[in-house]
């Protein structure tokens, strides 16, 4: 009996006590309201301010990357089809830095993956990632409101000022690069499977094509899919009005109940337009590339006649990275034309780095056979490298002035994708 | 002494089962009934404002598939009936020695990951894959035929996804009735079909209950088989729910769903007991 002494006296108490009683029922409901009351608090508001001269966005630079230091390893969390498997790159980080990379393929999509992290984040919590890949949109604006991101010290990414293109380095959605720095950009368009359609779509109205019904896929990204809407009537989707998406909205809704979209996909969609499940698609540029090079398929990509949008994925470290020392050093080697140029020829992203054309090309010339065939088509695609005319064609999302806003927006189109 | 520790063993008893409903039930169902009357978002916060509205917006936008899933709910459990009472009636009377073996063969899908299998089926069931490619190759099935993102693939996906639920408690009632009885029923002269319905049926009905519980419940709410085997317009309350909690961020509105459909599955469950006629059921159920 001596281990009771040891034991809370509470404890001791509840357990001597006579049994429960309507009275204590009673306690019992007055203490389950309060813990109501407790949970009523709610979440307080977590938007910080965001710096407003150059001279306090270099002071909070200074003020985070003081004292930090190397710590020999990074945890990346990145999308999949976003790099060679076999991870050539990280190797070579490795063995130039005596950096560790554990690299995990864990975002399937910005909604999803903003969800995940942001209660850790907002808990001043560890996501386990030093280093995450996200893209331009409502949830990157979301983490920049929030103050989630490292501002980061341009001072350790001398690459990244020697070699990002001027597009890539005055980006709207993050000018002076203060929170990130573009990974690759891609564009949304139509995909299809040629074993199963005969005339290549040149037209967003081909999606709307009775003759294709069931066999067309769709984006369950609220952003992607009403893009698809607008353009298809014509409209910028950067420039749209709520009016806009509204009859954007009504052209995917009969879309969907004249039955020619199969399913509302996220990045899943590849596996089954190659089998066959689904003829047609939204797509990002890169993935049906990889997708033929890594598995032997014939799958095409367009960028239909009236445009299309064109999005950036972005390098950024969120503020309760344990290693951002070594994630910093691993968004600069991106930077490098060489590294570039290597993940450029196995993704078939848009790089940020202009020199990495004549790299690639020249390792086309020292190629031979199929790989000197890819490596020259790489070079000249404009999905890897887009002409001032190309880019002429391409949109970027609608940015939203307020969570309104933005709110109301997603309501229009999820109630297409979550009938 | 000893009188002390008579009273005290109860409670402990008690403990570790009312602490872990206390932590992981009592707790977050107060917190999510909090949350269903807040309003607000992530950027700026949620507030408590005794947001009623989250309810009426809730139920305004997504009432087809709430009534959805419980029919897919429903379905999914008439099947597994149908499909679930012969097998625990066979395993309970014609198992003899082996009956532990057919029941671990029962239990075996188990032991491979609810996803995985459910994925496994979309291998299966794809629209050239094996199971569908050379019927069509040899002109049984029309050219557009699908069962790949049909509410008939999800409803097949609930059935057999939660069956082993429903064979279980089934068998239990069956294996517990005594073979004398059925020998009585005999002696006394009733059809083998009357013995059934007067003798086996009404005592492994507890079984069926438990077994229905078991099942509807989970399908109703379920969302991995509608969002791996479903497509547009099978949508079942689970993904909407799973949505605005992991996608959108509408907290107030996924609590405000997920009360709802607790509310609805519960009124559902004691008016199926009340039709049933044994209000006791449960307990009978859980004997």
């Amino acid at each position: 009996m001596n281990d009771f002494r040891n034991q809370d006296p509470a404890f001791l108490r509840g357990m001597t006590q006579r049994r429960l009683g309507r009275r204590d029922a009673f306690r019992l409901a007055g203490l389950s309201a309060a813990g109501l009351a407790l949970a009523a608090c709610g979440v307080q508001g977590k938007r910080v301010a965001q710096p407003t001269s150059s001279a306090e966005a270099q002071s909070a630079v200074q003020q985070y990357w003081s004292g930090k230091v190397k710590n020999g390893h990074v945890d990346f969390a990145n999308w999949p089809l976003y790099m060679d498997p076999k991870q050539p790159e990280l190797k070579q980080f490795t063995d130039q830095t005596g950096i560790s990379v554990t690299y995990s393929e864990v975002i399937q999509e910005n909604a999803s993956w903003f969800a995940k992290i942001q209660p850790l984040l907002a808990a001043g919590q560890s996501i386990n990632y030093d280093l995450m890949v996200v893209t331009n949109g409502i949830q990157f604006s979301q983490l920049v409101e929030l103050g989630y991101l490292v501002s980061l010290d341009h001072s350790k990414l001398p690459n990244f000022a020697a070699n990002a293109g001027p597009r890539y380095k005055s980006e709207a959605f993050d000018p002076g690069n203060v929170y990130s720095i573009p990974w690759t950009s891609g564009m949304t368009g139509i995909a299809y499977n040629p074993k199963y359609i005969d005339t290549p779509p040149t037209s967003y109205a081909a999606m709307w094509d009775p003759k294709y019904k069931g066999k067309v896929g769709m984006m369950a990204d609220s952003q992607e899919i009403g893009n698809f809407g607008m353009f298809l009537l014509g409209i910028d989707p950067e420039k749209s009005t709520p009016a806009d998406w509204e009859k954007a909205a009504a052209k995917l809704k009969e879309q969907r109940d004249a039955g020619i979209v199969r399913k509302y996909y996220d990045q899943s969609y590849v596996d089954p337009l190659s089998k066959g499940d689904i003829w047609m698609c939204q797509a990002w540029s890169g993935d049906i590339f990889q997708k033929n090079v890594s598995d032997g398929t014939d799958l095409k990509f367009v960028i239909p006649d009236e445009g299309a949008t064109i999005w950036t994925d972005n390098m950024m470290i969120p503020k309760t990275a344990a290693n951002p020392v070594d994630a910093i050093m691993l968004m600069d080697f991106f930077y490098d034309p060489k590294v570039a140029a290597s993940l450029a020829e196995y993704i078939n992203y848009v790089t940020p780095v202009p020199a990495a054309q004549a790299i690639i090309k020249a390792d086309a010339d020292a190629a031979s056979g199929d790989d000197k065939k890819t490596l020259e088509e790489v070079a000249a695609s404009p999905l890897v490298f887009p002409s001032e005319a190309d880019y002429a064609k391409l949109r970027s999302y609608r940015n939203f002035k307020n969570t309104d806003e933005q709110k109301q927006y997603e309501n229009i189109f999820q109630a297409i994708t979550t009938a | 002494m000893r009188t002390l520790r008579a009273r005290l063993t109860p409670y402990a008893l008690i403990f570790p089962g009312g602490l872990w409903l206390a932590i992981f039930f009592v707790v977050p169902t107060l917190v999510m009934l909090s949350l269903s009357l807040q309003s607000g978002n992530v950027v700026d916060g949620f507030a408590f404002t005794w947001n009623w509205h989250s309810y009426v917006d809730g139920i305004t936008t997504y009432h087809d598939q709430i009534i959805r899933s419980l029919l897919y709910g429903l379905a999914a459990t008439v099947i597994q009936i149908l499909i679930g009472f012969p097998v625990a009636y066979w395993i309970a009377f014609k198992g003899g020695n082996n009956k532990s073996v057919y029941l671990f063969l029962v239990l075996l899908p188990f032991l491979v990951s609810f996803v995985l299998r459910t994925i496994s089926w979309q291998f299966l069931l794809s629209d050239n894959g094996i199971l569908l490619g050379p019927l069509r190759d040899a002109g049984l099935l029309p050219q557009d035929f699908r069962v790949l993102a049909t509410p008939y693939a999800v409803i097949g996906g609930l059935s057999y996804n939660f069956l082993p639920f429903m064979i279980l408690p089934m068998y239990v009632a069956l294996e517990r009735i005594d073979p004398r009885l059925l020998e009585a029923a005999q002696d006394l002269y009733a059809s083998r079909m009357q013995t059934f319905l007067r003798v086996v049926l009404p005592l492994s009905l507890p079984g069926v209950f438990a077994g229905v519980l078991m099942t509807f419940v989970p399908a109703t709410s379920d969302y991995v088989n509608s969002s791996v085997l479903g497509g547009t317009n099978t949508t079942m309350i689970g993904n909407v729910i799973q949505n605005q909690f992991l996608v959108n961020q509408d907290y107030p509105v996924a609590s405000a769903l997920s009360f709802t459909l607790m509310a609805l599955l519960l009124i559902g469950i004691f008016v199926y007991a009340r039709a049933l006629g044994t209000e006791d059921v449960l307990e009978v159920a859980a004997r």
